[in-house]
């Protein structure tokens, strides 16, 4: 095409480099664009969802720098040396993230639409809190609207992977003191 | 159904086949697809609530760099429609348009920036035409036109039924309770904004990727409006994003993209943006209604008459089934031996409603449920021990001609009952603290499809390999409830193995066995029963083949845990591969199809194909409350659920639903509302929506949930697959009327319409302290011009199910719709 910034109305696109799930990216886009959509249209990672736009709903939470954050309201070029981290990154290899199988595994997924943003969100919360309480977890979440469940399964669920991801803690710190 | 209780699958909590690929982000929603060469359409809608269009000039978008084409009207000269009876919209308004967002044009360019820019650059000019905001205007304005294809002024359907003779009923009553209730309008806000994505494939034939819970009927209507032969439009359903009905009307936008991509010979994509989703909306109709119950001194009915006002927005939609729905489903709860119902639906200037979540029903179901509170308080009966009473019978006509199964209502309050310590605390709480209880009924499917036809509901095909491979497919449409999961499960118990073994292939109208489409809670029902059928027919293959090399004969194999055995000899088996490997040798390619039609129903009369099933779910619910006396504010702490599911087929996926529902109830109960607004006259006094953003339109948030007890009483209904009944909507009923109860026992007001807002609180608690009647509701019901009802005796007044004078219908061939 020919959106070389010459027309009215168009600008050049900015060039940098997004740290995004550990991985440096080197992107190009125009820089009116927010976060949400770097990540979707020139990232390819779909993963993480829309449902507003406006900052209402959190269906685009991802991470930067650890805390999440609405991406849908972030301009992308404000991210530049930030570790973002979306749902695709939640994972080791095959292995899901602790809060990714009890979601599977309790209906803490209905349809899985604002799920992405939820478990950025959970992730957050369980990397800062490794035991909250159901009102901290209600807390937490009370900004990701979800149409589907009634959120009791989904609390449910992050209590059961806070459950797991403490039992693996303690099993790392046994494992580590083994090996000192 | 099958009589085995064991099963290895069918009710055991496990998590769904699709819970992997929701999780890690893997899930393909519409918005999701990027296709080479795509571009990408916006709509431009109408400011105007009610305008002609004199001209649309769209050459400067045109000439906009970066934009390959806009349409209008002209190009779409076909109306279409989800229901034959009201096929009054078009994908782009030619000459009118008939409430604010109706949409107008569209733009076509690379990349969404740009086309919503060219947008601006459109010229239309429009003739203001007068605005109906109301159903009573409506019906004041006949002069006003909103479309001319319907009968009368604004009205769009207009019906009345009496199932015995209602008046000499009431006369004859000990006592006659009269009320009038308003259910106000409100949206299903799914997260998942519609989208979708049209495209040309390389022999010419059309795509459409689309956000829908019925790509059959999209398919269907894209034929017709684009002209092009059925068999060469694809429709594929991408998992939705959240249905609740929302995404079960033919959209304009679909239309758009597809014909843009016939067009351009590209692919062509659409979003809508949040604001557009509460235009397209197609929701909750808002409902005017008023009951006449009579009942005598025990508590038992004598007889009902109810009488509805819909408002319907600017078009048919599913209204015309809307309409029946609003009654039709009245008498399968507690014993009513006569009926009668009347029926209104009017145009006005405002979106469109349609069918969320229990469709029709949860309106009249909010003001039965008061009105038997009323009658409990007034005849001094506990309203649990009222409903037990009077609750409908199993294996039973009712005054209506509809035909109840298995019923287990009762098992539903007794279990409410005893869990939230009912009878502890109703009317004995603390005053600004109480409960309320209140049930519902909901169908497991309609039992006519939306266009007449005699072909199977639902069709299922199976294809095994040498692998050990077995793929499912069917035209059910994954909405998040679980459609996919309720196939695999019933394929793999059916066969003996895993349900994650099972590959799904679902909602592709390219690939799969017809399906009507995920609403009104039939996917478990029919498809269910196909898969079932299906499945059967394949094992019949591979036992026969199994049994040849075992040395045993068919009726002896028994697949279970991957393998087939001989029953009576375990030592002697196959794994399931070779088993299918056997069979393969012997018949050749391995599959089989099933399909699923419901019974016939029983009603004979005109209009009596809106409300059979081929059963019924039922649930009960109580509803515990904390009311401010001070602000009105009302907490919710607790909810307990019962829910007849006849079988959970995977119960967290069930109790899921149930959960869902309540918190759904439970917001149209205290916050939701689809409301419009009038602008002063010097900013064109157009009507517009009040909110239509997520922050402004109200939903509860995990802070505003109360925990919920879920009860899941299981009672296997014989129409149903392995026992199991829908679970998706029923639940959603009583909930708003169970909280309306529950105020009234916590501080003594009643608030007879929804939502029920800390105001509405507030006013009806100062009338009780000036000593009025502590009522906020509607003062009166409209004179509706219904027309004469068509007579109908009930089953026990000599009636065959036709109408009284009604010519004899040799088969049950009613034109009108049965829907969600």
């Amino acid at each position: 095409m020919d959106d070389t910034g010459s027309k009215v109305g168009m600008q050049r696109n900015v060039q940098m480099v997004l740290r995004v799930n550990g991985e440096d990216c080197d992107v190009s886009f125009a820089p009116y664009k927010t976060l949400l959509e770097v990540l979707r249209e020139d990232l390819d990672l779909t993963g993480t969802k829309h449902g507003c736009e406006l900052g209402e709903c959190g269906a685009c939470a991802v991470q930067v720098d650890g805390a999440p954050v609405l991406s849908c309201i972030v301009l992308a070029v404000e991210c530049e040396g930030a570790e973002i981290e979306t749902v695709e990154g939640l994972a080791r290899g095959a292995t899901l993230h602790p809060l990714q199988a009890a979601f599977a595994d309790l209906g803490g997924a209905q349809c899985g639409y604002c799920t992405p943003g939820i478990l950025m969100t959970a992730k957050a919360l369980l990397d800062a809190e490794p035991d909250p309480s159901r009102e901290r977890i209600r807390e937490a979440i009370s900004g990701n609207l979800c149409r589907c469940t009634g959120y009791q399964q989904i609390c449910e669920s992050i209590e059961a992977a806070a459950c797991e991801m403490r039992a693996e803690g303690s099993d790392a710190k046994v494992n580590s003191r083994g090996k000192a | 159904m099958s009589a085995r209780d064991r099963f290895d699958v069918i009710g055991k909590a496990r998590r769904r086949v699709d819970g992997r690929a929701k999780v890690t982000g893997h899930t393909r929603f519409a918005d999701d697809i990027v296709l080479p060469r795509m571009v990408h359409a916006k709509i431009l809608r109408s400011p105007h609530p009610h305008a002609r269009i004199i001209s649309i000039d769209t050459s400067r978008a045109a000439a906009a760099p970066g934009v390959h084409l806009v349409l209008t009207g002209r190009d779409f000269p076909v109306t279409f429609g989800i229901l034959p009876v009201s096929l009054d919209e078009y994908p782009l308004a030619p000459e009118r348009v008939r409430y604010v967002g109706d949409p107008v044009a569209a733009v076509v360019a690379r990349d969404e920036q740009t086309a919503t820019g060219a947008l601006d650059l459109i010229d239309v000019e429009y003739e203001v035409l007068p605005t109906i905001a109301t159903p009573e205007e409506a019906l004041a304005r006949p002069d006003v036109r909103i479309h001319d294809y319907n009968d009368h002024g604004n009205i769009h359907r207009n019906q009345a039924f009496e199932f015995g003779d209602v008046d000499a009923a009431l006369a004859a009553s000990d006592h006659v309770f009269e009320d009038v209730f308003f259910f106000e309008g409100n949206t299903h806000l799914p997260i998942e904004q519609h989208a979708a994505v049209g495209a040309v494939d390389g022999e010419g034939k059309l795509t459409l990727w689309s956000s829908t819970q019925v790509p059959h009927y999209v398919q269907r209507q894209m034929a017709r409006v684009l002209a092009v032969p059925d068999a060469h439009i694809r429709i594929i359903a991408c998992p939705n994003g959240g249905g609740f009905g929302g995404k079960t009307d033919i959209c304009n936008h679909e239309a758009v993209v597809l014909k843009a991509a016939q067009m351009l010979g590209r692919p062509v994509k659409i979003c809508l943006n949040r604001e557009e989703v509460f235009y397209l909306h197609r929701g909750r109709h808002p409902v005017l209604m008023k009951f006449r119950t009579g009942v005598a001194n025990d508590g038992s009915i004598t007889g009902m008459h109810l009488q509805t006002l819909l408002d319907g927005g600017a078009y048919g939609s599913y209204g015309a089934a809307s309409t029946f729905y609003t009654g039709a489903l009245q008498t399968v709860t507690y014993e009513i031996p006569r009926y009668k119902f009347e029926a209104c639906r009017m145009f006005t200037n405002k979106p469109a409603c349609g069918p969320k979540r229990g469709h029709g029903t949860p309106q009249p179901r909010f003001g039965q449920e008061i009105q038997l509170d009323k009658i409990a308080e007034k005849l001094h009966i506990d309203p649990a021990e009222l409903r037990l009473k009077i609750v409908a019978k199993p294996d039973t006509l009712t005054a209506n001609w509809m035909r109840i199964g298995t019923i287990g209502l009762a098992e539903c309050i007794r279990q409410v009952v005893a869990r939230s310590d009912w009878t502890a605390k109703h009317r004995k709480l603390p005053s600004g603290r109480g409960v309320g209880i209140a049930c519902g009924a909901y169908m497991c499917g309609a039992g006519l499809p939306i266009y007449w036809n005699r072909m199977p509901h639902s069709g299922v095909q199976l294809l095994l390999d040498r692998s050990g491979q077995v793929t499912v497919f069917c035209g059910a449409t994954e909405i998040g409830q679980g459609s996919d999961d309720v196939l695999a499960g019933i394929v793999a118990e059916v066969l003996g193995i895993d349900p994650y073994d099972v590959r799904c292939v679902t909602g592709d109208t390219g690939l799969t066995p017809i399906d009507l489409g995920s609403y009104s809670s039939r996917v478990t029902v029919m498809m269910g029963n196909a898969a079932i059928q299906a499945g059967e027919r394949v094992k019949a293959q591979l036992a026969a083949a199994v049994a040849a090399e075992l040395d045993s004969i068919p009726g002896r194999i028994v697949f279970a845990k991957g393998r087939a055995f001989v029953a009576d000899d375990p030592n002697k088996s196959l794994s399931f591969r070779e088993a299918v490997v056997a069979a393969e040798v012997k018949f050749g390619t391995i599959g089989a199809v099933g399909s699923y039609s419901p019974p016939k129903p029983p009603a004979r009369y005109k209009g009596g194909g809106v409300g059979p099933s081929p059963a019924y779910s039922y649930t009960a619910c109580v509803v515990e409350v904390d009311v401010d006396a001070a602000t009105g504010w009302i907490h919710v702490p607790k909810i307990w659920i019962a829910h007849d599911i006849g079988r959970a087929l995977n119960p967290v996926l069930a109790r899921g639903q149930v959960e869902g529902s309540v918190y759904m109830g439970l917001g149209e109960a205290l916050m939701e509302e689809q409301v419009f607004r009038r602008l002063p006259p010097k900013l064109s006094h157009a009507l517009v929506h009040k909110m239509p953003s997520m922050l402004e339109y109200k939903s509860p948030t995990s802070l505003d949930m109360p925990e919920i007890d879920t009860i899941l009483v299981e009672d296997p209904d014989p129409n149903c697959p392995f026992g199991a009944k829908e679970v998706g909507q029923g639940p959603l009923l009583p909930v708003m009327p169970a909280l309306a109860n529950a105020i009234w026992d916590a501080v003594g007001v009643r608030i007879d319409e929804l939502p029920i807002t800390p105001e509405k609180v507030l006013r009806a608690l100062a009338l009780k302290a000036e000593g009025k009647t502590p009522r906020v509701g509607p003062a009166s019901f409209p004179d509706v011009p219904y027309p004469d009802p068509m007579i109908v005796p009930p089953p026990w007044e000599g009636g065959d199910g036709n109408a009284v004078d009604a010519p004899p219908r040799r088969t049950a061939r009613p034109k009108e719709p049965a829907t969600p």
